[in-house]
Parts: structure tokens; C-alpha cells; sequence
């Protein structure tokens, strides 16, 4: 993998860990029923698909376990698909994968005490974005910002 | 000697950097004009400085091309049984020979500024070319202190490291250099930024001046992320097109940064307003791609990926970031107050609706940057948090949907002020498309709310984008503004393809025997055998896919399995049918061991992609209409310089003959 | 002078700041499981080879804590540590081990090559008690107290530096 990411660094798009998977630590039984099969109802496996595209492959890290070969993605597919079978809400599966590994495992953070700037910050943003276009944008056409005009002709005609 | 030949034009490089630097500062502090002493090396130190640069890139082609295994680059990364277009690729396949690229580019803006601009007051372009001079010092610096890419080694090793034929592929060849001719082109846009702003000349001219370089970078920027993505989607076998990857955000932003650049030159050229705001994105774009660079390259954050970690290349680039986004921030801080605000206009109004969406994108932007930075930030106390596409999606949505009505709206409007009662027909048929895609789409599935508005918008977007050209004679509409009109029809299309992806894609996992079907979305999908193949360097299970839509023909796909052995790695090469209405994407998996009458079963996982390809195409699209306006506006000031010129002329001779004061000319 | 025009240098500035300290700091790719010093979950796995018992919760309630160590033959790592493990054993430490997708035949083979220091092998086929206990590879191995709770989580293959840190451990967990 190595060698491959030096030559590669220069792709600066291409998200390389993600090319394939090594095989120096490969397993040799077949891949849990799950990881590799749909469920019946096309509702829970909407559902099934919708959560694992936003959950962390551990050992790929830079990958969601639904875009993954990687068996211990596998087993987490088959975690998550027997678990909606057997009647589990969806949110309740990422909390019960939360508690065992923390937020890193969900690439949806929620509000808390470790990603409040997350969701403060955008609001912020938002806020500045409106107070910029209302400097800018005022109504009244002459009411410039003061020190930033020029002090001659500036003014359209 | 070719690579010290190379070595050497490298330094004499730097050396010109080093005097079109202090030549240009010294010219700026003596207030001399183009004739001083000092003003008069600027230009041809930019130039010879090009001519080196190139120089020295092309000395380590050669070695490339040659294979000479006594450089420790060439022997790192080549081998001598490459094919010889892949040699020469394999160039600016590294850090070493990429950096070097990267300024040889650079030089030559700088040198072909030098050359032909001629436009910009004379201290104006003194700054720039300091400026650029300056940059370009400190890449020279990091290639030659901590990445030489020349260096040899003490014995020439037997035989290359690089024969990885994964990396024989010509998108990824390609596509880098692409990446980097954006980001010299901010740089650039940055010099001429900073040029403006030290010599307190932000004008029309000046951003008509920067426009080509920007659209430029715009072009190329546009084109490198829409093959990226490309490049993702077919090698990483899971048909996913952008994964919100700390990698690729690190090109997005500089995208997100020049299309803000780009309209608000556009505002200031046609209407002398907003001056700092130019300024500001100017440094920003610039900021974000030398940021990229840091985040790729420095592994601070992209332990996930397994890129070359290295913490002195990673510290020589935050240096650099420090002095270059450190020393314009604070320039801006210092100066930017008494750059003049320029020209005021109404809410409603071309540079309203204009403003408005430079905001919206600024706002993008940040969301971006903050969630891309925020895992090293909680790093830093030992928390790590994943944010992904859940947060990136929504987020930045709250500022993409205003901006796309805007964007539909914008072009209609006049310069200036515009009342929204002239063009209410246009606004009522949008907004009558909108709504009704909405209501339709609500109706007939269960779709997530962003697809059904990213669906309704782009319908929206791809009628308004055409508006702007209602009523005119179409043999007389500018290029440049078809060139709008283009690349907001590509916007259109590329939203309708990634809403359309996310809505409608079907997705089919199974364990099949050869000889068994499969049904997706309207396609047949059988089967039919599984065969093992053997590559250069690796062996495969090669699968024969038979796909029929319908009673349609039949098509062969053949997705293969691949296993390397050196390194020793496990791909999926996946299969694409490729139709007008998407693309059927087909992959093989592992063995699924062996159903109840003892035959071999395969994992076969297939995708139906409606209008998938519809997010490249627009992407092509809004490339073309980036190069269309580059060639639209370089060739009406070129003809508007040659009526000055003439005009300059006119008057001197007509000052000749009659001695008295003639108006009119050159006075636009 | 307008205040808000240093707002972007403020920005950088802190981002500096972060990067530098970040740069200076050596790669940190584990991630630790969020189950230490919670209570080991219930589970029940059936004997990785035949010739010994295979694992439960229940196996490590009472008595002295014990080591749970998740490995598997195909991994390399493991190899290395095994040594350790034997170690360990010699010093009177209890260690069950838990195979990840692993063949019996393999297991054994493994077992008479490098030693066997486990009193137990459950055999866990979908990584199911891996994503119990929060690991995210193999080795991992977790410090157990008589309560059943997790203590300690030692992530990646033992060194020989590591045996006193985990003796530590062990005796910290009596209490």
C-alpha cells in the first residue's frame, strides 16, 4: 500500500487508501450471510442501505461499510442488516455501535458536547452571510459603509 | 549529467526569483517607472526564470524517459520495463517530480505575464511580478532544500521500484497536472491580487487583467475534480462518485473559492464594485489550494489515507502557508480599509443576485473547510469524530438551494438596478417548473428531500440558464456570455445527474451460478461464466455478464476480480454499460462458496445508475463554457486595446499636425 | 480600521496553530474502544477447536481478572505476540482467546506452532463479540475483572515492554 501511496500522492482527488484492500491479513471463510446479501423487504434494506452508508468502516477508515470489501465491513453489514430483520430501529443500531466505539464510527456527528461547534459554527455563517447582504444589499442605495468608499466621484450616475 | 544539468537550472531559477523578488520590491520602494534600473530586470527575470524552470522539468522527463536508475526519484518510482508513455507520466507521478511541475508551470504564467501583459500601470505589475517572484521562491526553496528531486545515489540501483501497473492508467496520469494548472492559476490570480492591492490600483482593468487567469484555473479545477470523481467512481468498484473524503474536499475548496473569485471579477470589471471583496477571494482561492496541498501531503489529516506521511515536507508546506496566507491576510488587514468599496448598486440587480451567490458559495466554502478540519481539531485533544456526507449533504444544502434560485434569476436581471416585475414571466415559468417537478416527484416515491429538490432545481436551472438568450440574434450574443449560459446549463445537468444517482439507483447483490439471472431496474442480468486470467503482475476471475434490457440486444459486460502480487492487493475492476438514460455498473466479488447441487457460486453486486453520467457530462460542460468565456473575453480586450491603441495613435499624430487637445479617445 | 477585516487572519492563525501542534504529534490511527470500564456484554461462543472449551461472559466472572485476547492464525501479528502471551501464562495469568473467522484446522495448527497459553477459544465467525466489545482489529486484548468489567484495552500485538504494563493492569483490576 505504501509504495502505491507514494507514487499516487500526487492525485490529489483520488482517495487511495480506498483502492483495494491488502491482503496481507485476509481470512479464508466465507463472508458473513449478511455482508454480501440483501434483505426481502426492499423497505428495511432501503433502510439498511441508508444507515451503513453512514457508518465507518474501522479497519478501511476512510470508507463506509456499505462501500467496502473489507471483512470486518462485511460483518458490520451483517451486524446491521440481521438487526433491522429482527426489528431494530435504525438509529438505535448507530447509538448501539456509538457506545461501543465512540463518534468516530458515524459520519453523522450529532449535537453534543464534542461536535456543538459542528452545527454553532454554520449558524454563525449563516448569521454573517445575512448581515453581510443587508450591509451590502441595504435598501437605502447611498447608505455606504463610510471608510470604505472612495471619496470622490464613486457614485453612479 | 542530465540531472545535474536539471539541478543547476533549478537553482539559477531560484536565483531569478530571488532578483525579480528584490528587484521588484526595490523598483516599488525607489518609486521607480519602467525605465529605472531596477524596474527594467523585472520582466526578463520572469521570462529566462520560465525558460529554466522549464528547463529543469524537462531534464527530469529525460531522466524519466531513459530510466536513469542512478536518480534515486527515477529509480524510486520507474521501472525500465514501462511502457515509455507511462515513463513520462511517471514524472509528476511523486512529490519530488509533482512540486517540480507544479512551479515549472508556474514560471511560465510568470514569464508569459512578463512577456505580454502590458495593460496594468507599471507599478501594478512591478508588485505582481514581486509577488509571483516571491511565491515562487518558496517552492523553489522546498524543492531544493527538502525534495530535491535530482538527487543521485550513491551506487545506481539494479532495476526501478515502480512497475505498478495500477498506476498504468491514463486518467490517473492526467489528471494531477490538471489539478495543478488550477491551483498556478490561482496563484496567479493571488500575485495579481496582492499586485492590486499593495499598489492600492484595484480597477476594471486590473480584473480584466486576472479574468482569463482565473477562468483558466476555473477551467482546469473543473475538469480535474470532474475526472477524479470519474476516476472514483469506476476504479473503487462500490459505484459511489464523491465520498466527501478529506482528500477530495481538499480540491473542492479551491473550486468553491475561484467560482466566488469569478463572478465577483466579473462585477468589478463590468462595474467597478466590489473591490475588496475581488481581493479578498483572491487570497482566499489561493489559500485554499496551498491548503490542499498541506492536507494532502503533510498527513496530518489524512492518516486514514496512506499517503507518504512525511512531517518535514508536512512542516516546510505550513511554513510556507504560514508566510504566503499569513502575510496577504495581514496585508488585507492593513490595506484592504483603503481600497475604495467602488460602485453601489441595488438589491435587485445583476451584482444583487451576484453578491448574493458569492456568499452563498463563501458560505459552502466554510462548511466545507470546518468540516473537513474539524477531526484535527478534536485530534488535538484526543477525541476523534467522523464527519461525513450526513453532514456535508444537508448543510451545505441550507446555502446551495437559495443559490441555484438565484442563480436562475441572476442572469436575467440588468446591471445596476433592475425592477423584478420586467422579467416576472421568466421568474413565473421557473418557478412554475420548479414547483411542478416538486409536486411530481413528491408524488411518485419515496425520495429523500434532497433529491427531490436537487431534481426540481436542475430542471429549474437548465431552462432559466437559457434565458439570458431570449430575444437576441444568436450570431451576435457574445461568446462569453454563451459561455455563461453553458456552463450554467452544466450545473443544471450535473444536478439533475446527482440527484437523479441518489434517487433512483437501483442496487442488486447476489450469490449466482454461472448460468443464473438476476433482474435490475428492466435489465436481465445473467451469469455466465467465470473464468481465471492472468495479467503482467497479477491473476484474475474474470466474469462474462450478460445484460439485456428488456427484449432489447444483448450486451457482454466482464467485471474482473484482480489480485496483485506486488504489491500483493485485492481490486474490483468494474464493468460499465454505458446508455443515454445511465449506466448499468457491474461487479465480481469472492467465491460464495457452493449452492445444493455442488456448483461454484460468485458474488455479483449490480447497480442501475439512471442519468448518472449526467454529472460528468456536466462537468464537461461547464469546463467548455469556462474556456468559451476565457476566449470570448481575451478576444474583446484584445480588439478594445487595439481601438485604444489606435486611438492613442490617432491622437498623438492629430497632437502633431494641429497641437491641439482631442477628446473622446481612450477614455473608456 | 475596521476590526473585522482580521477576522481571516484570526482564523488562520488558530488553524496554524492546530496544524503545527498536530504535525508535532506522533500518528495516532488506533481507535480505542468506548467499553473500557464498562461491563463486558453477554456472549456465548462455541469452541474454536475441539480439544478445548469455548468462551462465555460467564467464564470470566470471580476469581482473579483475566486477559481476553481476540486473535486469529491468519494474522501476522499475532504470531509475534504469541510469545508474550506465553509469558503471561508462565506468570499465572489466565487468558482466553476468542479466533475471528477462523477454520478449526487452522486454529490448531497455529496452536501447536507457536504454543497455546488460552484455557478457552471461543470462535467467533462474524466479528460478532469484536463489535461487542468495541475492537476494531486483531490482536486486541482486554483486561477483565472478576465483575465482568472491562478495564483495560490493549490494541495491536504485545511486546515484550507491554507484559509489565499489563501485569499492572491485572493487579490495578483486582481491586
Amino acid at each position: 500500500m505504501r509504495a502505491l501511496s507514494i507514487a499516487l500522492l500526487a492525485a490529489v482527488l483520488a482517495p487511495l487508501a480506498m483502492l483495494g484492500v491488502p491482503l496481507t491479513a485476509q481470512d479464508s471463510l466465507p463472508p458473513a450471510p449478511y455482508a454480501y446479501t440483501q434483505l426481502e423487504d426492499p423497505a428495511l434494506e432501503a433502510q439498511a442501505v441508508e444507515l451503513m452508508a453512514t457508518l465507518r468502516c474501522l479497519t478501511c477508515q476512510s470508507q463506509n461499510i456499505h462501500d467496502s470489501d473489507a471483512p470486518m465491513a462485511g460483518d458490520m453489514r451483517h451486524q446491521v442488516r440481521s438487526r433491522l430483520a429482527a426489528g431494530e430501529e435504525p438509529e438505535a443500531i448507530r447509538q448501539w455501535l456509538i457506545v461501543r466505539y465512540g463518534d468516530y464510527v458515524s459520519y453523522q456527528p450529532e449535537v453534543s458536547s464534542t461536535t456543538w461547534p459542528l452545527f454553532l459554527v454554520p449558524a454563525i455563517i449563516f448569521g454573517f452571510g445575512l448581515l453581510l447582504l443587508f450591509r451590502r444589499l441595504g435598501r437605502k442605495r447611498s447608505d455606504g459603509e463610510g471608510t470604505d468608499r472612495a471619496p470622490t466621484s464613486e457614485e453612479s450616475a | 549529467m542530465i540531472a545535474e544539468i536539471g539541478l543547476a537550472a533549478l537553482w539559477l531559477a531560484a536565483a531569478l526569483a530571488a532578483l525579480q523578488l528584490f528587484a521588484g520590491v526595490l523598483a516599488l520602494r525607489q518609486n521607480q517607472d519602467e525605465d529605472g534600473e531596477l524596474a527594467r530586470l523585472v520582466r526578463p527575470a520572469a521570462m529566462v526564470q520560465a525558460l529554466l524552470a522549464s528547463l529543469a522539468f524537462l531534464m527530469l522527463m529525460w531522466c524519466f524517459a531513459i530510466t536513469d536508475l542512478s536518480v534515486k526519484l527515477v529509480a524510486a518510482n520507474s521501472h525500465s520495463l514501462k511502457p515509455i508513455l507511462y515513463k513520462v507520466t511517471g514524472t509528476w507521478g511523486n512529490h519530488e517530480g509533482s512540486m517540480l511541475l507544479w512551479v515549472a508551470v508556474m514560471a511560465m504564467s510568470g514569464g508569459l505575464i512578463g512577456w505580454l501583459e502590458k495593460r496594468l500601470p507599471v507599478r501594478t505589475m512591478q508588485a505582481t511580478l514581486a509577488t509571483q517572484g516571491f511565491v515562487a521562491l518558496g517552492f523553489y526553496a522546498f524543492l531544493l532544500l527538502s525534495s530535491n528531486p535530482f538527487e543521485r545515489l550513491p551506487i545506481p540501483a539494479p532495476e526501478g521500484q515502480g512497475l505498478n501497473p495500477l498506476l498504468q492508467d491514463i486518467g490517473l496520469a492526467l489528471h494531477p497536472p490538471t489539478l495543478y494548472i488550477g491551483y498556478v492559476g490561482l496563484s496567479v490570480a493571488f500575485s495579481f491580487a496582492i499586485g492590486a492591492l499593495l499598489t492600492r490600483n484595484v480597477t476594471p482593468e486590473f480584473a480584466r487583467v486576472m479574468r482569463p487567469w482565473v477562468l483558466g484555473a476555473w477551467v482546469f479545477l473543473t475538469l480535474g475534480i470532474t475526472a477524479g470523481s470519474y476516476w472514483a467512481y469506476y476504479e473503487l468498484g462500490w459505484g459511489g462518485w464523491w465520498f466527501w473524503d478529506p482528500v477530495e474536499n481538499a480540491s473542492l475548496m479551491p473550486w468553491l473559492a475561484a467560482t466566488a473569485l469569478l463572478h465577483s471579477t466579473s462585477v468589478l470589471a463590468a462595474r467597478d464594485a466590489l473591490r475588496t471583496w475581488t481581493i479578498m477571494l483572491g487570497v482566499v482561492a489561493f489559500s485554499m489550494s496551498m491548503l490542499g496541498t498541506f492536507l494532502v501531503r503533510s498527513g496530518v489529516l489524512t492518516s486514514v489515507h496512506a499517503f507518504a506521511v512525511d512531517p518535514e515536507r508536512g512542516s516546510f508546506i505550513l511554513a510556507l502557508l504560514a508566510i504566503y496566507i499569513g502575510g496577504s491576510l495581514a496585508i488585507f488587514a492593513l490595506r484592504a480599509g483603503t481600497v475604495a468599496e467602488g460602485k453601489r448598486f441595488a438589491m435587485t440587480s445583476r451584482e444583487g443576485a451576484l453578491v448574493f451567490n458569492n456568499v452563498m458559495l463563501s458560505a459552502i466554502l466554510g462548511i466545507v473547510l470546518l468540516g473537513t478540519l474539524y477531526p484535527l481539531l478534536t485530534e488535538a485533544f484526543d477525541i476523534r469524530v467522523s464527519v461525513g456526507p450526513p453532514y456535508f449533504n444537508p448543510v451545505s444544502a441550507i446555502f446551495a438551494v437559495p443559490m441555484f434560485l438565484v442563480m436562475a434569476a441572476g442572469p436575467l436581471m440588468r446591471w445596476r438596478e433592475d425592477k423584478p416585475a420586467r422579467i416576472q414571466l421568466e421568474l413565473a415559468i421557473v418557478g412554475a417548473i420548479i414547483l411542478g417537478v416538486l409536486a411530481v416527484v413528491a408524488v411518485l416515491g419515496d425520495y429523500s428531500i434532497l433529491a427531490i429538490l436537487g431534481l426540481a432545481l436542475s430542471a429549474g436551472l437548465a431552462i432559466a440558464s437559457f434565458m439570458p438568450l431570449r430575444g437576441r440574434k444568436l450570431a451576435r450574443v457574445p461568446l462569453a456570455t454563451w459561455g455563461m449560459v453553458l456552463a450554467h446549463f452544466g450545473v443544471a445537468v450535473s444536478l439533475f445527474g446527482m440527484a437523479s444517482e441518489s434517487a433512483f439507483t437501483t442496487e442488486r447483490l447476489s450469490a449466482v451460478t454461472a448460468g443464473e439471472s438476476q433482474q435490475v431496474a428492466g435489465w436481465n442480468i445473467t451469469l455466465e461464466s467465470v473464468d481465471p486470467i492472468a495479467g503482467p503482475n497479477w491473476t484474475a476471475m474474470e466474469a462474462r455478464v450478460i445484460a439485456q434490457r428488456g427484449k432489447g440486444e444483448a450486451s457482454v459486460m466482464v467485471p474482473q476480480a484482480r489480485n496483485f502480487w506486488a504489491p500483493a492487493q485485492a481490486t474490483s475492476e468494474s464493468a460499465l454499460l454505458t446508455r443515454w438514460d445511465g449506466q448499468l455498473y457491474a461487479v465480481i466479488g469472492d467465491s460464495a462458496g457452493v449452492d445444493a447441487n455442488g456448483n461454484q457460486r460468485w458474488q455479483l453486486r449490480v447497480w442501475w445508475k439512471p442519468f448518472v453520467t449526467f454529472i460528468w457530462y456536466g462537468g464537461l460542460l461547464i469546463a467548455l463554457g469556462g474556456a468559451l468565456a476565457i476566449i470570448g473575453r481575451v478576444s474583446t480586450d484584445l480588439k478594445r486595446r487595439r481601438a485604444v491603441l489606435r486611438g492613442t495613435e490617432k491622437r498623438a499624430e492629430a497632437e502633431q499636425l494641429k497641437m491641439e487637445k482631442i477628446d473622446g479617445y481612450g477614455t473608456f | 480600521m475596521r476590526w473585522t477585516l482580521w477576522i481571516p487572519l484570526g482564523l488562520f492563525v488558530f488553524f496554524l496553530g492546530v496544524a503545527g501542534y498536530q504535525l508535532t504529534q506522533p500518528k495516532d490511527d488506533q481507535i480505542p474502544s468506548a467499553m473500557v470500564e464498562k461491563a463486558l456484554p453477554e456472549f456465548e461462543l462455541p469452541a474454536a477447536v475441539e480439544t478445548m472449551p469455548g468462551a462465555s461472559r460467564a467464564n470470566f466472572i470471580g476469581g482473579k481478572p483475566k486477559l481476553l485476547n481476540i486473535w486469529a492464525s491468519w494474522c501476522l501479528p499475532c504470531i509475534a505476540e504469541a510469545k508474550q502471551l506465553e509469558v503471561l501464562e508462565g506468570q499465572g495469568v489466565e487468558i482466553i482467546g476468542v479466533a475471528i473467522r477462523d477454520k478449526p484446522e487452522d486454529v490448531a495448527n497455529f496452536l501447536e506452532r507457536y504454543g497455546n497459553p488460552y484455557t478457552r477459544i471461543g470462535k467467533d465467525d462474524i466479528s460478532s463479540l469484536m463489535l461487542e466489545i468495541g475492537a476494531s482489529g486483531v490482536p486486541e486484548t482486554y483486561v477483565i475483572d472478576a465483575e465482568g468489567v472491562i478495564r483495560y484495552q490493549h490494541i495491536g500485538d504485545i511486546r515484550l515492554e507491554h507484559i509489565p504494563l499489563l501485569l499492572e493492569e491485572l493487579k490495578k483490576a483486582e481491586t
